[in-house]
């Protein structure tokens, strides 16, 4: 006998309830601090940051310990928690060039003004296991070397002096802010470095995997690739100057293009451009990739109909918070819909045998 | 139980303001996909965001809402949205379609005819009825503009021609006081005569997508056919088991392995009423002993 399928209510209380307990899983296992998370964990902090479009490590840190290590619901619990902030005021454009960095290298030139600087990179390591860290994760300080506090200039302006690189006019207009307005295409260069900024990591890398495979090639080179830490100023406007209001870290990627030049235009390198919250260098490099791709128009290239070309293809499925909750949301009730599937199905079929049978 | 950290009904004053307009320009233009600067809502993308967005800038405290998902008021998602609003607005609830001021709704048009003064917001998956023709937006938008929708009448065409029938079962395209071609959100095509010339006024809100539109009270709302093959909507041929209602949508419900089923209502409040005045289907027992049971 047919039973309602009532009691929703009760069902979504008992699973909420349910699903907190698995987040906590075996009480006997001490409970992950956010602090913890903050400092061991900073590479899925810095990637929750990076694609939440906030720059908060303790609330990235809060977010990946309720989502149990999702880091696509962590980022989608820190972008429902920043729509919600109020907008105080826009910061002063960061000064990559005056960046104290940790890392920095250039694959363009062997050395170069402010050096080479390898940083905590994994670049190097052997991919193996290492079981001491099962016991314990103690380990020996790393040696020191002296501060140098002079500004590190950026490799692309070395190239600039001779004009062998594309000139990139800095402007005042204000970026516009997808957050905030609808995305319109065709979109900006600003516009679309902020979508890819904060979109996917792994689908903005498969995006530029496959320009270096063909689909788009750009005949990219990492002129530099640099993390640290940028003051971040505000003007104050009864104070009439910028102050600065906090740092942040940062991981920028200029890339250099070959260009072989156009009917106007002498051959010459290209840019491609990619900045990301925090240490966070496959986006990054990703990041300028895709960035050059989709500049094929504004530099009279050709449209070879690759998907990273594609802008509206890459702004419109790059967002990891509108691909899962979408693709998620079939498994909620479409009894409706398949309903009227099914009579449709039923009657195409009865016809269909109908007919058949008359024939014979 | 209102949270006070969160503004009424969640989102903040100024993100109101611009759907508000949005929803004017909406309404001044039926059927019009006006782009919106969609938030990220605390539920995910595809459970209803759009709506929600649509529902919380319409809300006032004096409002009585109902949410439906498939037409039920008990679904997990409508009663999660229900919920939603409980907490962040505090505004009063209901099951009656008749009691309620705002209804949002997920893939049905209730049953009950509504009424001047109520509002009915849909939550819309894909808003563009183009879209599965033509999957770029800005070639859709130019299509719009030029009132070019040759391509869709095509596509009815063609089904007919290999099925012998339009092989559209829901999201039915429907055409908008004779100018903007609109996908009515995924009601069934049996709930299509409903849009039109409604006292009610219909909101469409997708969330993902950023896009709201509108079909204002007593608009004309045809769906896509041809002369010869005529718009018709359809349900399952039977009556509902519990009410014996023979005019409302019916869901399927498999009872038996053996290949047992019965046909209930949708609509659940629609149900409700009918058996709570006494009227019994084939399978149904008087309301009061299936509630003791």
């Amino acid at each position: 006998m047919y039973v309602a399928v009532k009691g929703g209510e009760k069902a979504i209380d008992n699973a909420h309830a349910w699903l907190a307990e698995e987040r906590r899983g075996d009480v006997t296992v001490a409970e992950l601090s956010l602090p913890q998370i903050r400092e061991q964990l900073a590479l899925a902090v810095n990637r929750v940051m990076a694609e939440g479009s906030l720059y908060d490590p303790d609330l990235a840190a809060l977010a990946i310990k309720q989502a149990r290590g999702d880091l696509i619901e962590a980022i989608f619990l820190i972008r429902a928690y920043r729509t919600t902030l109020p907008r105080l005021g826009a910061s002063c454009p960061v000064d990559t060039a005056r960046m104290a960095v940790v890392r920095r290298i250039s694959a363009t030139f062997k050395d170069l003004p402010g050096g080479q600087v390898l940083g905590p990179t994994f670049d190097y390591t052997h991919r193996l296991l290492d079981f001491k860290l099962a016991a314990e994760g103690e380990v020996p300080a790393a040696a020191m070397a002296p501060t140098d506090l002079a500004d590190v200039p950026h490799v692309t302006e070395f190239l600039n002096r001779d004009g062998m690189i594309e000139v990139e006019p800095g402007g005042n207009a204000t970026p516009p802010d997808l957050t905030r307005e609808p995305m319109e295409l065709p979109a900006s260069r600003a516009l679309r470095l902020q979508a890819i900024a904060r979109g996917d990591e792994g689908f903005i890398l498969s995006m530029a995997y496959s320009t270096q495979r063909g689909y788009g090639r750009t005949h990219a080179f990492v002129g530099e690739l640099r993390i640290g830490t940028v003051a971040v100023e505000m003007d104050i406007p009864e104070l009439g100057f910028a102050v600065e209001i906090g740092e942040m870290e940062l991981t920028e990627c200029e890339t250099v293009n070959q260009f072989k030049g156009s009917k106007t235009e002498p051959p010459q390198f290209t840019r491609g451009y990619g900045l990301v919250f925090g240490q966070t260098e496959r986006k990054a490099i990703a990041m300028s990739l895709v960035d050059r791709a989709l500049r094929w128009a504004e530099l009279g290239e050709d449209f070879t109909g690759a998907p990273a070309q594609d802008e509206e293809f890459v702004l419109m499925h790059a967002d990891n918070v509108q691909a899962t909750g979408f693709l998620e949301h079939i498994k909620l009730p479409h009894y409706v819909d398949f309903q009227s599937e099914l009579e449709l199905v039923r009657r195409l079929r009865s016809e269909a045998l109908a007919a058949q049978e008359a024939a014979e | 139980m209102t949270e006070h950290s969160y503004n009424f009904a969640y989102l903040d004053e100024q993100t109101k303001r611009m759907i508000r307009r949005a929803i004017l320009k909406g309404v001044a233009v039926p059927g019009y996909q006006v782009p919106f600067a969609s938030r990220e809502m605390p539920m995910p993308y595809g459970w209803g965001t759009g709506g929600v967005q649509v529902t919380a800038a319409c809300l006032t405290p004096d409002d009585t809402l109902k949410v439906i998902d498939q037409g039920a008021d008990d679904t997990t998602n409508a009663v999660s949205i229900r919920k939603f609003f409980q907490r962040t607005a505090g505004v009063a609830v209901t099951e009656a379609t008749t009691e309620a001021s705002i209804i949002q709704t997920r893939h049905r048009i209730p049953e009950t005819a509504l009424s001047a003064g109520q509002i009915l917001v849909y939550q819309v998956p894909i808003p563009e009825p183009l879209r599965f023709l033509e999957p770029r937006e800005t070639e859709t938008r130019k299509m719009h503009e030029l009132e070019e929708y040759g391509l869709m009448h095509v596509k009815l065409y063609e089904d007919i021609a290999r099925h012998g029938t339009i092989a559209t079962a829901y999201a039915y395209p429907v055409k908008v006081e004779g100018r903007y071609v609109m996908d009515p959100s995924p009601i069934p095509k049996f709930d299509n005569p409903k849009l039109s010339n409604s006292p009610a006024l219909q909101l469409f809100g997708a969330g993902r997508e950023q896009r709201i539109y509108a079909v204002p009270p007593f608009t004309t709302v045809v769906s896509l056919d041809f002369d010869d093959h005529p718009f018709q909507p359809t349900k399952a041929p039977h009556d509902c088991d519990l009410c014996g209602a023979s005019e409302s949508y019916l869901d399927e419900v498999i009872t038996d392995d053996q290949g047992g089923r019965m046909f209930v209502c949708s609509d659940t409040d629609f149900c409700q009423t009918r058996r709570a005045s006494g009227h019994i289907g084939a399978l149904g027992v008087p309301v009061s002993e299936g509630d003791a049971a």
